[in-house]
C-alpha cells in the first residue's frame, strides 16, 4: 500500500549516487525477488573452471547496460536471493536522503519531524515552523536575539548545548543540529541575551 | 504392530491417566499394569485379560519411553528388538523427517501411529543458491494427505524447504481441528490466500512463523481472516519475509486480542510509526521483528512524531530483536532502553555503520547471538568483541555479495571476535580475505565452537600475507575444535586441507566444499576419515568418480551427497547406484549450461527406503 512510492524515491536517488560498484549493477528491484530462480544468465560460459558456470547478476539479465569487467558465478558467493534483494541503500545525514530532525514547541502535545535539506536558509525553516505550530516567531537581530514574540526557536547542537537558531550560518547548522525546540516565555528570552 | 493398531485414540499419555490406572491396577489383586484399568473403578471399554509377559514389559515400556523425548535416543530405543521398537513407535510423538524422500508417507504414518508434530526437510540447502532449476520436488501435498487420514489430531507442522501450495494449507486447515503450529522456513509454492485459510479455519493456531520463505502475493487480506472476535491463543506471529503489503488496522486489532503474543516479526511494509502503535499495546513481546524501522514514504513533513523511547522502555521483556529492513540510522537511539536486556540481535538488514552500530551494541552485555552485515567494518566488530562477552552466534553478512568487492571486514575483525567472546560455539564469517593467523588463533582462543563457516567470496584466494593455502588455518579448526560438527571451507585449498579433515574433523556431520582441493584424494581423505559424517555438499571441485567410490561403506550412513561441476562421469555414478540399491541416485540436468562431453551437472544421492521417486522432473535421471 505504501512501498511502491517509497522505492521510486530512493531509485531516483541511487541515479545520482556516487558508488564503487560496475555500471549496471543494482540490487534494487522488487522483479528479482519472484525471477532470481529463473533468470540465470545472459553470457555463455567463456571461462570454465572445473566446469563452472557465470552470468552476470541474475537480477540484470534483462539489462543491455555494459558487461561487468568479470563475469559473477552463479550462486557465488552463497547468498539466498532473498537477502540479495532485500539490502536497502544507506541512509545517513550526509546524503542526499535528507537531515530529519525532531521539532518540539513547548506546550504542544506532539513532535514533528522535518527534513532541513528541503529548505535553503533561515527565512524558509522560520516560516515552515510558523505555519506548522501556529505561532509567529518575531524578529531576529544578533544581539537580541527574537523580539516580538514570546517564542524563540532553538536547537541542540551536537555537543549538547542549546543554541538560538540563526547564530551560526546556516551550512554549518544543519550538519550540527541534533533537535528542534521552540521555547516560549522567560527561557526564550533568557537565551537570547546570553548567546 | 496390527494390535496396538486397534488401540483407541491416544490419550495425553503424559497426563495423569497413566499415573491413575497404574495405581489403580496396582490396588487390584495384582495384576500389574496392564495400562488398560482392570475390574475396577475407572473408565474401560476392554476385556480383562491375563496379561502375558511381553505385554508386561511393553506396557512398563511404554510408560517410560513416554518420558524419552530425543529422536536419536529412540531410535537407538526401537533397535533393540521387536517388542521395544513397537512400543517406542507407540509412544513417539514428534516425527522428523531430515529427508522428505527418505520415506514414504505412508510407511512413516503406519510405523507411527500417535505422532502429534512432524517436523519435514525437503531441497538440498545448495538449491537456495540457484544451483538447480526449480521444481525439484519436495512436494508437501502426499504428506499432508496420509497425515490427513492418520493423524487427524496433529498439531504442529515444521516444514523447511518444501514446496507447499494454498491447496495443500486448505488441506491442513480443514483437516486437524487441533491444529497450533505451522513453521515453514525456506518453502514456497503458496500465497497469501493459503495464510487466509489457515488464519480463518485454524482456530486454536499458536504459532505462525514463516521464514524466509517465498510468499506469493495473491492480493489476499490475510491478516483480516482471523477471527475477529474473542481473543485469539497467538503467541507467536512471524512474516517478515512477505513481501506484500499487509492490512495494517487488521494487525493492530489482531494484536489487541492476542493476549499471549510474545513473538511479533512484521515485515518490511510496516513503518516505524505503525510498529509503535503495536509495541505500546504489547509490552510483554519477548520477540520482535520492527518490520521497515523508518518512516512512511516520503520525508515525514508535518507527520506526528511518536515517543519510541519510552515505547521501547516499557518492553521489559524483550530479549530478541530483528527487523530493521529499511532502517532510517537516527531512530536507532529509540532502541536503547531494550539492549541490556537482549540476547539476540538480528541486524543483517540493516546498512549501519560502525559508529551507528557502538551506540547500540556497547549496551548489549547479554547478546549472546549477533547477526550483522559487513557494513559495521571490522571496527563495528572490534566493539563487539569488547561487549559481548556471552556471545555464542556470530553471522556477518556482506552487504555487496559479489567476489570483487570492497571487503569491509577482514581478519582485523575475526581476530578481535576470537579474543573478546572465548564463549563462540557458532559463526558465519563472509569477506573477501583471510588470513591463516587469525583462523588459527579463533581455533586456540574458541575450543567450544561447534559451527565454523568461513566464506572468502574471492574464489581460490590464498593467505594474503603469507601467499600460502588457507590449508593450515582449517586444519587448526578441526585439530584445535573438538566439538566441531559443522564446517564450510573456502579460499585456496589443496588436499592437504582435506587431509587434516579427516584426520582431525571426526566429530563433523556437516561439510560444505566450494572450489577447493586439488584431486580425488581430497575427497577420499573426507570420506574415509569422518566416521560422523551425514551431509556433504560440494562445488566446483575437481572430484571424480573414483574419490566417489571411496565413500561406499559410508553412503547408507549420511543423509545426502551433493556434488556438483565436479569430474563426475554418469558411469561412475551408476557404479554407485548398481552397488548400493537403497541409495538413489539422482543425475541432474543444468539445463541453461553448457555440457561438455558427458559430465554429470549435479549428483544428488541418498538413502531412501522407497527407491526412485515417482514425482522427479524431466531435468532429473534417477539411476539404478
Amino acid at each position: 500500500m505504501e512501498s511502491k512510492v517509497a522505492y521510486e524515491t530512493d531509485l531516483n536517488l541511487k541515479a545520482t549516487e556516487l558508488r564503487l560498484g560496475l555500471p549496471g549493477t543494482d540490487d534494487s528491484e522488487e522483479q528479482a525477488l519472484f525471477n532470481a530462480r529463473n533468470n540465470k544468465r545472459s553470457f555463455p560460459d567463456a571461462s570454465g573452471e572445473c566446469g563452472s558456470k557465470s552470468c552476470s547478476d541474475a537480477q540484470h539479465a534483462d539489462n543491455e547496460t555494459a558487461p561487468p569487467a568479470k563475469a559473477q558465478i552463479v550462486g557465488w558467493p552463497p547468498i539466498r536471493s532473498y537477502r540479495k534483494n532485500n539490502l536497502q541503500p544507506k541512509k545517513t545525514e550526509a546524503e542526499a536522503a535528507g537531515i530529519f530532525v525532531k521539532v518540539s514547541m513547548d506546550g504542544a502535545p506532539y513532535l514533528r519531524k522535518i527534513d532541513l535539506r528541503t529548505y535553503n536558509g533561515y527565512p524558509e525553516l522560520l516560516k515552515s515552523l510558523e505555519n506548522m505550530f501556529k505561532f509567529t516567531i518575531g524578529a531576529y537581530s544578533e544581539r537580541e536575539g527574537y523580539k516580538g514574540s514570546e517564542y524563540a526557536p532553538t536547537y541542540e547542537d551536537k555537543d549538547g548545548d542549546w543554541m538560538l537558531v540563526g547564530d551560526v550560518p546556516w551550512d554549518m547548522f544543519i550538519v550540527s543540529c541534533n533537535r528542534l525546540r521552540i521555547m516560549k516565555g522567560s527561557e526564550a528570552r533568557g537565551l537570547g541575551c546570553s548567546v | 504392530m496390527s494390535e496396538d493398531d486397534d488401540r483407541s485414540p491416544p490419550l495425553d499419555l503424559r497426563g495423569a491417566d497413566i499415573a491413575e490406572s497404574s495405581n489403580k491396577t496396582r490396588n487390584c489383586s495384582g495384576v500389574s499394569g496392564s495400562g488398560v484399568p482392570g475390574p475396577g473403578p475407572g473408565p474401560s471399554s476392554m476385556e480383562f485379560q491375563a496379561p502375558y509377559p511381553d505385554q508386561v514389559l511393553e506396557n512398563v515400556l511404554e510408560n517410560v519411553l513416554q518420558f524419552l523425548s530425543s529422536r536419536r535416543d529412540r531410535n537407538a530405543a526401537s533397535l533393540v528388538c521387536k517388542s521395544w521398537c513397537r512400543v517406542e513407535a507407540l509412544t513417539r510423538s514428534e516425527l522428523f523427517i531430515g529427508n522428505c524422500y527418505s520415506v514414504s508417507p505412508r510407511r512413516a504414518t503406519v510405523r507411527f501411529a500417535r505422532v502429534r508434530s512432524v517436523a519435514i526437510k525437503g531441497r538440498p540447502r545448495f538449491a537456495d543458491f540457484n544451483l538447480m532449476p526449480p521444481d525439484w520436488g519436495a512436494h508437501f501435498a502426499p504428506w499432508v494427505a496420509a497425515m490427513a487420514s492418520a493423524y487427524p489430531w496433529l498439531e504442529k507442522v515444521y516444514l523447511k524447504r518444501m514446496s507447499v501450495t494454498d491447496d495443500d494449507l486448505a488441506v491442513l486447515a480443514e483437516s486437524f481441528p487441533s491444529f497450533k503450529e505451522l513453521v515453514l522456513v525456506c518453502c514456497d509454492g503458496f500465497g497469501t490466500s493459503g495464510l487466509a485459510i489457515v488464519a480463518s479455519k485454524c482456530r486454536q493456531l499458536r504459532v505462525l512463523d514463516l521464514i524466509e520463505s517465498e510468499v506469493a502475493d495473491d492480493d489476499m487480506d490475510w491478516i483480516a481472516c482471523f477471527p475477529e472476535n474473542g481473543t485469539t491463543c497467538l503467541e507467536s506471529l512471524i512474516f517478515d519475509c512477505v513481501e506484500c503489503p499487509i492490512n495494517f488496522e487488521a494487525l493492530e486489532r489482531l494484536v489487541a486480542r492476542s493476549p499471549s503474543l510474545k513473538k511479533l516479526r512484521l515485515n518490511r511494509f510496516v513503518s516505524i510509526g505503525q510498529l509503535y502503535r503495536l509495541v505500546v499495546r504489547s509490552p510483554q513481546l519477548t520477540h520482535l521483528g520492527t518490520g521497515s524501522f523508518s518512516a512512511a514514504e516520503g520525508p515525514a513533513q508535518g507527520e506526528p512524531e511518536h515517543d519510541y523511547l519510552s515505547a521501547f522502555a516499557a518492553c521489559k521483556s524483550l530479549v530478541c530483536l530483528s527487523g530493521f529492513r529499511e532502517i532510517l540510522p537516527d531512530y536507532l537511539p529509540a532502541i536503547r532502553p531494550v539492549c541490556a536486556n537482549l540476547t539476540s540481535l538480528n541486524f543483517s538488514y540493516a546498512n549501519i555503520n560502525a559508529e551507528q552500530l557502538k551506540s547500540v551494541v556497547l549496551h548489549c552485555h547479554k547478546l549472546q547471538s549477533f547477526w550483522v552485515l559487513d557494513s559495521i567494518c571490522d571496527e563495528g566488530l572490534q566493539a563487539v568483541a569488547s561487549t559481548c562477552k556471552d556471545l555464542r552466534e556470530l553471522r556477518v553478512f556482506p552487504f555487496d555479495a559479489r567476489e570483487d568487492s570492497e571487503g569491509p571486514v577482514s581478519e582485523v575483525g575475526l581476530q578481535a571476535i576470537s579474543e573478546g567472546c572465548r564463549k563462540l560455539q557458532s559463526i558465519l564469517y563472509f569477506c573477501q580475505h583471510m588470513t591463516n593467523a587469525a583462523v588459527v588463533a579463533m581455533s586456540q582462543n574458541c575450543p567450544e565452537l561447534e559451527v565454523f563457516r568461513l566464506c572468502i567470496m574471492g574464489r581460490h584466494r590464498p593467505d594474503p600475507v603469507t601467499g600460502q593455502p588457507m590449508d593450515e588455518g582449517f586444519g587448526a579448526i578441526v585439530r584445535n575444535c573438538k566439538m566441531l560438527t559443522r564446517l564450510a571451507v573456502s579460499g585456496l585449498l589443496t588436499d592437504r586441507a582435506f587431509g587434516y579433515i579427516g584426520k582431525y574433523g571426526k566429530l563433523v556431520r556437516t561439510l560444505s566444499v566450494a572450489f577447493a582441493g586439488d584431486s580425488d584424494m581430497g575427497l577420499k581423505y573426507v570420506l574415509e576419515g569422518c566416521p560422523r559424517l551425514q551431509k556433504l555438499e560440494i562445488r566446483d571441485s575437481p572430484f571424480g568418480d573414483a574419490a566417489l567410490r571411496s565413500g561406499l561403506h559410508h553412503y547408507y550412513n549420511m543423509r545426502f551427497l551433493w556434488m556438483s561441476s565436479c569430474r563426475l562421469s554418469p558411469q561412475g555414478c551408476q557404479g554407485i547406484a548398481r552397488e548400493l540399491p537403497r541409495l538413489v541416485v539422482e543425475v541432474i540436468r543444468d539445463e541453461v549450461a553448457e555440457h561438455k562431453d558427458d559430465a554429470v551437472d549435479i549428483l544428488y544421492m541418498y538413502r531412501s527406503l522407497e527407491g526412485p521417486r515417482d514425482d522427479a522432473p524431466r531435468f532429473v535421471t534417477i539411476l539404478q
